[in-house]
């Protein structure tokens, strides 16, 4: 799992609106992983300590000059370098005040780039493509510097850990120059049929292989591999590419936008729109390759100029009039992690759907889909047409027409918007059964969404069954609808909640916490599923039943006092009765059973606690309170587990007891009316803490069993007969 | 491809004797042990851990401390002597008493110029070390109590000893005590209890390390006369100590049987400030560990349980293979049982005497699989107790069981034994006078010779008749080695005689002509088994490392099948079986076939199948058994490994065709050990 924290301002972006296409000239890395060294489009360059947001020093060329590369740190001398007016190059020290008084060198060709990986020697790049290294150049500043790219070509982009380039006339080539030994690879970059044009480029090299990301205006993103070691024939070759994700574009092309790649699975983008949210707002995405799914989002006021940087943990996006710090972090994704840790068993057939949308299988086969879907929507419009008597006629007319390029879905879900309740659960119902399968996935992603964000601006409009119908489909989840189940909480819609809980797999614990806060505090609650509130019902009715124990079976006490687990209400009628475990279930059944929902949702522990945290006080002890009944219940009665019911596991429960504790124990430490409860969980844990001692020893004795073989009669002396093969 | 009635017989009780202690040889990479009863032992870390070399004991000698002067081997003990071994005739050399009571501990500087012996009486004697003897040079100054552990620094010009109670550094030059430092009682209970030293390890940076009777580790600076630091090891005594040659690490063995290892690590990572630290603990003994040695790659132990073990350490280790893994050694590598084949009968050899057992018989036949029922139990039909205070180092049965034979280090006794219904037994009078002792004895298929191998690669041939016992002749080996033969072989049409020694020679004797008839050439394992086919008179081999080799005696070259194997090569798991092959017998049933055993399996060999490569399944009798007729001939290969029977000492064929099994399980030696220090354990 990855995920984006919370941001902060590194420092304010001077350029007007008139330069378009940057807003920096660049942020690099420094010799200590807290520091940047930023240039700005004028004439500064500024080191940041980024944790203090503190410019630790900053430079600034005369008045008529102008920075036209970014400043880079050399780790091997120890100065900073930068280039003015396109061909001088300047050095300085950390002790330079200004730059009037440090070394400088003109060459004679325009510089592009100045690079300076890690461990080696800056690197510079000619505007015509030509590379050599700092102290090689500075050696003789004047030497005469080749031409490899022709005129036309310029270069648009340039990736750091490897020295790839790539420039653009008609056609898009790539340049990737290796050191030690020197050579130049041409490779053609397609643009396929719909002229899309490359727009980011990003580099890592991990195993002796290049990796290169690459990302179309279409909204594609390709990969290639190039490998570093292998002899490569000259001549221009076509680079090899996969498509790793396919974004959703609304109109057909981006304009800017950088990616960068943050581990193997994980990469940032910037300027590439939200997949559910509404036009005109940008969004900084993590999104993970291996699953194709959205990992964390982040909206971003003020324009965004299409750049990226990341360096040790931390994101720096300029947009607005802002560069902005962003830390992240990325898990190491698998497929556990993804889904969370306790993905409950579907066990049963029917239930067997994917949830995770598969953009490629979709997007790559929706040539053929748009036309078969086009027709069936088209013939679903008359219907609409008798329901409502919006005027719909022109509108109509232009989805015809955009409906060959666009999902077909688009033509209802913009329909959403004028028609009214009645219809629209109606029309979903219709459109729900005549979608194909594989498309079902994105039109009931659409709609959802739609829906959603129709009722957020529209608080009259509720179509709570077609929602729950939906949901129903297992089409939906989280992350493609991220505002259903917040929706839900706001209109009190607790039936819908539970359906949700039940069947995304990928609920964020922020959201899960704030469904258990709602469900502890208030309930007034009609329809939940029949199971959940049948299998709780049952559990209290255990409860009620158990004082009279069956047979006159007494269990021989094992310690007085270490069992006495009595409710506060119990307490009073003495140690005798110690057997009595059961306390009266501390929640109605209906809200019983929307927190058992909550108890089987998948979550991960760490990034559950602070969200736990925001419980009050009277919540957690109440919510403490439940679980010790679960869990007493649990212990007293096995069956309480019953199979065919969707009920949490013990685990599930010491999961949450964990938790709950962890993040609340000093509040519950100091709260009064939490010393009780305490008291007796920690009893009860004890003395079973104590019974799983004595099993282990038993376990352990009979254990031994197993390695005594069925030892042959050990006679001395025996014949026998044996035959070989 | 055929049913075999099996004896498998138990009632061999043979007790191996505890390990007392052990010195490696780095440079000739050999092991050599001392075992309570005074037996020492070699073992070649180069060729498979393969025991190359047996001394027995003797009564009367004791072995307390074991050490290596280059290629010389000394040895030191409670009857007050040092030893020094003649490594070629298998025999002490000589020996000089100390004069100063039981010797503890016996060690060597590191030039190789003298020998230091603690004694019982306090004193620290040097000896000189002489290209042929030791002369005793002076002592170094006597103190009370007596010296348990010594060790040389590297100078030679100090030595630490531990004492009762304490550690002294002595200066060499002066034989003065320079410091002394006292050694802690532990724990309050222990108070009255003197705390012994038991070992003492002088590193080359003045560090002391010392171990001790109450569980202690300890490490002391040995320039200032003070403690660095003190480990708490065990409840008992610790009583084994080996440093590492790069001294970056050392174990210590207690006698709760398990192995501790320390390594000299940086504090911090990265950091300049050392420290000696607990790093690993094994536990590979149920009893004491006595001895112990850290060779590099393994740490080698041995203790009162009687089993050799050696460990690897897996952080030195680069590549896994053959000669790193867990080894351990319970069983010599040599036979200690021979069979009288054509009488039903075996020998058993124990160091003190011999046994003599006829076989039983069964009732009618069986399936396979079924126990048989026995119709008459076997007959101990004889104990003979060995003269002298010598151990018996060899013994040898006649095919016809009529002729007994044993041999000690310093005389050879032959029996003529008669067992119709009572049995008796007489000496031999008057052997030739060349028959004073042997490595190795064998009697010829029809009874009439005896074989014994004896010093300097000699081999005598004995007629044997009723009347008298002739010497026939001598063979000596061309190449002039001096090495001890080990393994002997006789034709069964009396014509041919192979003898191999410890120095990998096999040397081929023609009986009629009394003739050396030719060298097979040398392999660079040491041959542990080796046999003459009955019919075709080619002489099978088995080495160390596994190889099987097959030798054409009349063609003077190895047979296409060897070469065959040669090329094929050998299956892996079969190399990587964990003990030597230590006898060959032939099927007489089938001329293509042959069995060889080694601890953990007999199997079967058929020429006539195509050998296994590493793809196909090695030991797939189960798989066989499943198959039927026909498909068996194409999954067949020619090793049928035969696993049922563990811990076998012997495995031989009778002339009914009927297979004998010897085994000692290890429960039945383990049974006879003391008990171990008692540990808490749950449930007991």
């Amino acid at each position: 799992m990855a995920a984006l924290f919370e941001g902060f301002t590194l420092c304010g972006v001077v350029s007007g609106s008139a330069r378009a296409e940057a807003a920096l000239l660049g942020v690099e890395a420094e010799r200590e992983e807290d520091r940047v060294v930023v240039t700005d489009c004028g004439r500064s360059v500024t080191v940041y300590k980024v944790s203090d947001q503190k410019p630790l020093g900053s430079w600034h060329v005369r008045q008529g000059q102008s920075l036209t590369c970014p400043a880079v740190w050399s780790s091997r001398s120890g100065e900073y370098v930068a280039v003015t007016d396109s061909r001088v190059i300047r050095i300085w020290k950390d002790d330079d005040t200004t730059f009037e008084k440090t070394f400088k060198a003109t060459v004679c060709a325009d510089v592009a780039r100045i690079h300076a990986a890690a461990d080696s020697e800056p690197v510079v790049l000619f505007a015509r493509g030509a590379v050599r290294m700092l102290d090689a150049l500075l050696e003789a500043p004047q030497q005469p510097i080749e031409e490899v790219l022709s005129e036309e070509e310029v270069i648009r982009s340039v990736c750091r850990c490897a020295q790839c380039f790539y420039s653009c006339k008609e056609d898009c080539y790539l340049y990737l120059q290796r050191f030690n030994p020197n050579s130049l690879h041409k490779y053609k970059l397609e643009t396929g049929e719909s002229r899309a044009r490359p727009l980011s480029l990003c580099a890592t090299v991990r195993n002796q292989s290049i990796k290169l990301l690459c990302l179309y205006s279409s909204g594609c993103l390709y990969q290639s591999v190039l490998s570093m070691r292998g002899t490569i024939q000259d001549g221009v070759q076509l680079l090899p590419r996969t498509l790793l994700l396919r974004l959703p574009v609304e109109d057909g092309h981006l304009s800017s936008a950088s990616v960068v790649s943050l581990d193997e699975g994980n990469l940032a983008m910037v300027g590439v729109p939200h997949p559910s949210a509404s036009a005109g707002k940008e969004f900084l995405c993590i999104w993970n390759t291996n699953f194709q799914t959205l990992q964390a989002a982040k909206e971003l006021t003020g324009r965004i100029y299409g750049q990226l940087w990341s360096y040790s943990g931390r994101l720096y996006v300029p947009h607005g009039k802002a560069l902005t710090v962003i830390p992240y972090e990325c898990e190491r994704s698998s497929l556990a992690t993804a889904l969370g840790r306790l993905q409950q068993d579907r066990s049963d057939g029917e239930q067997l759907v994917t949830t995770v949308v598969s953009w490629n299988t979709l997007l790559h086969e929706d040539t053929i889909q748009h036309q078969k879907g086009a027709r069936g929507v088209e013939t679903r419009q008359s219907v609409r047409h008798r329901g409502n008597n919006v005027p719909l006629a022109p509108m109509l007319r232009k989805f015809t027409v955009v409906s060959f390029t666009a999902v077909p879905s688009l033509l209802l879900l913009l329909i959403i918007r004028y028609i009214f309740l009645s219809c629209v659960t109606r029309d979903v119902e219709m459109i729900l059964s005549g979608t194909a399968d594989p498309e079902l996935q994105l039109v009931v992603g659409r709609l959802a969404s739609q829906l959603v964000s129709r009722c957020q601006s529209d608080s009259a409009f509720y179509p709570h069954h077609t929602l729950a119908q939906l949901v129903h489909t297992r089409c939906v989840c989280h992350s493609l609808c991220p505002n259903l189940l917040m929706l839900a909480l706001e209109k009190k819609d607790y039936s819908l909640a539970q359906l949700c809980l039940q069947h995304f797999p990928d609920i964020p614990e922020a959201v899960t916490c704030a469904c258990l806060k709602a469900f502890l505090d208030d309930l007034q609650t009609e329809n939940l599923e029949p199971d959940s509130v049948s299998f709780m019902e049952g559990m209290v009715a255990v409860c009620k039943r158990d004082g009279a124990l069956e047979n006159g079976f007494s269990p021989v006490l094992l310690e007085e006092d270490s069992c006495d687990v009595n409710a506060p209400t119990t307490r009073a009628k003495g140690k005798a009765d110690w057997l009595v475990l059961d306390m009266p279930c501390p929640v109605g059944v209906k809200k019983a059973a929307l927190l058992n929902e909550i108890l089987q949702t998948a979550h991960t522990d760490s990034f559950l606690l602070p969200h736990l945290k925001d419980l009050t006080a009277q919540q957690v002890v109440l919510f403490l309170q439940y679980l010790q009944f679960l869990y007493l219940k649990y212990y007293q009665d096995i069956s309480a587990q019953a199979p065919g019911l969707r009920s949490p596991t013990v685990t599930q429960i010491m999961d949450w007891v964990c938790s709950t504790l962890d993040a609340h124990f000093t509040v519950l430490v100091m709260l009064p009316e939490a010393r009780d409860l305490l008291f007796q969980l920690h009893k009860f844990v004890r003395s079973q803490v104590r019974l799983i001692c004595e099993l282990g020893k038993i376990q352990g004795s009979l254990q031994d069993l197993h390695k005594l073989k069925q030892t042959e009669d050990a006679d001395l002396y025996s014949i026998e007969v044996i035959e070989l093969f | 491809m055929g049913e075999f009635k099996v004896h498998r017989v138990r009632f061999f009780g043979y007790m191996p004797s505890g390990i007392r202690c052990m010195s490696f040889n780095e440079r000739a990479e050999r092991l050599a042990l001392g075992r309570l009863d005074g037996t020492l032992e070699i073992f070649n870390f180069k060729d498979s851990f393969y025991q190359e070399k047996v001394i027995p004991g003797n009564d009367s000698r004791s072995v307390e401390a074991v050490c290596w002067v280059a290629e010389r081997l000394f040895t030191a003990g409670l009857n007050g002597e040092i030893t020094e071994y003649d490594l070629e005739n298998l025999c002490p050399k000589y020996s000089l008493d100390a004069f100063g009571g039981p010797i503890w501990t016996v060690a060597c500087n590191a030039q190789g110029t003298h020998l230091a012996v603690g004694c019982e009486d306090g004193s620290i004697k040097l000896f000189e070390i002489l290209p042929e003897k030791i002369r005793f040079e002076r002592n170094l100054d006597r103190q009370k109590g007596r010296v348990l552990s010594l060790s040389w620094h590297e100078s030679g010009t100090r030595i630490a000893a531990g004492m009762l109670d304490m550690i002294r550094i002595f200066d060499v030059q002066s034989g003065h005590a320079t410091h002394r430092m006292l050694v802690d009682r532990g724990v309050s209970g222990m108070r009255n209890h003197e705390c012994v030293v038991w070992c003492v390890a002088f590193l080359s940076d003045l560090t002391v390390i010392s171990t001790d009777s109450s569980g202690k580790v300890q490490v002391w600076n040995a320039a200032m006369g003070i403690l660095s630091s003190t480990h708490l090891v065990s409840k008992s005594d610790v009583l084994s100590l080996a440093v590492s040659k790069d001294e970056s690490s050392f174990v210590v063995g207690t006698s709760e049987g398990t192995v501790v290892q320390f390594q000299f690590l940086a504090n911090i990572l990265g950091g300049d400030e050392k420290a000696w630290v607990r790093t690993k603990t094994f536990k590979p003994h149920t009893h004491d560990v006595r001895a112990l040695a850290e060779i590099g790659t393994a740490v080698v132990s041995g203790g009162l349980d009687t089993q050799l073990v050696v460990r690897p350490l897996l952080d030195k280790v680069d590549i896994m293979s053959y000669d790193n893994v867990l080894h351990k050694i319970h069983f010599p590598h040599r036979s200690l049982v021979s069979c009288a084949q054509k009488a039903g009968m075996l020998l058993f050899q124990f160091p003190a005497q011999l046994e003599v057992w006829r076989l039983g018989e069964s009732e009618g036949r069986g399936k396979p699989g079924d126990t048989l029922f026995v119709k008459k139990n076997p007959e101990k039909l004889l104990q003979l107790k060995r003269k002298g205070e010598d151990h018996i180092s060899c013994s040898a049965i006649s095919p016809c069981g009529g002729w007994l034979a044993y041999s000690t280090v310093s005389s050879l006794r032959v029996y003529r034994l008669q067992c119709d219904e009572h049995v008796s037994i007489s000496k031999v009078p008057k052997l030739p006078k060349v028959l004073r002792s042997a490595h190795q004895l064998s009697f010829s298929d029809d009874s009439s010779k005896l074989f014994a191998a004896s010093t300097h690669s000699m081999v005598h041939v004995i007629s044997l008749s009723q009347s008298e016992c002739k010497h026939l002749h001598t063979f000596k080996p061309k190449s002039g080695s001096t090495e001890p033969v080990h393994l002997l072989a006789a034709s069964k049409d009396g014509k041919w005689l192979a003898a191999a020694n410890r120095g990998c020679e096999i040397h081929i004797y023609n009986l009629h002509k009394l003739k050396p008839h030719c060298t097979v050439p040398i392999y660079g394992s040491c041959p542990t088994a080796m046999g003459i086919h009955p019919t075709s008179n080619n002489l099978l081999m088995v080495h160390a490392d596994r190889q099987i080799f097959e030798y054409s005696i009349v063609e003077k070259q190895y047979t296409d099948w060897s070469r065959r194997v040669q090329r094929e090569g050998l299956h892996k798991l079969w190399l990587e079986r964990d003990t030597p092959v230590t006898h060959v017998t032939f099927n007489p049933r089938n001329a293509a076939q042959f069995m060889l055993h080694d601890t953990y399996m007999f199997c079967i060999i058929d020429q006539s199948l195509p050998l296994p490569d590493n793809k196909c399944q090695f030991y797939n009798q189960i798989t066989l058994k499943s198959l039927s007729e026909q498909e068996r001939l194409s999954h067949a290969h020619a090793f049928k490994m035969c696993t049922k029977y563990q811990h076998l000492l012997f495995l031989g064929l009778l002339d009914d065709e009927s297979l004998v099994v010897v085994q000692r399980p290890l429960t039945d030696i383990a049974s006879q050990l003391p008990a171990p220090v008692r540990l808490k354990k749950f449930a007991t």
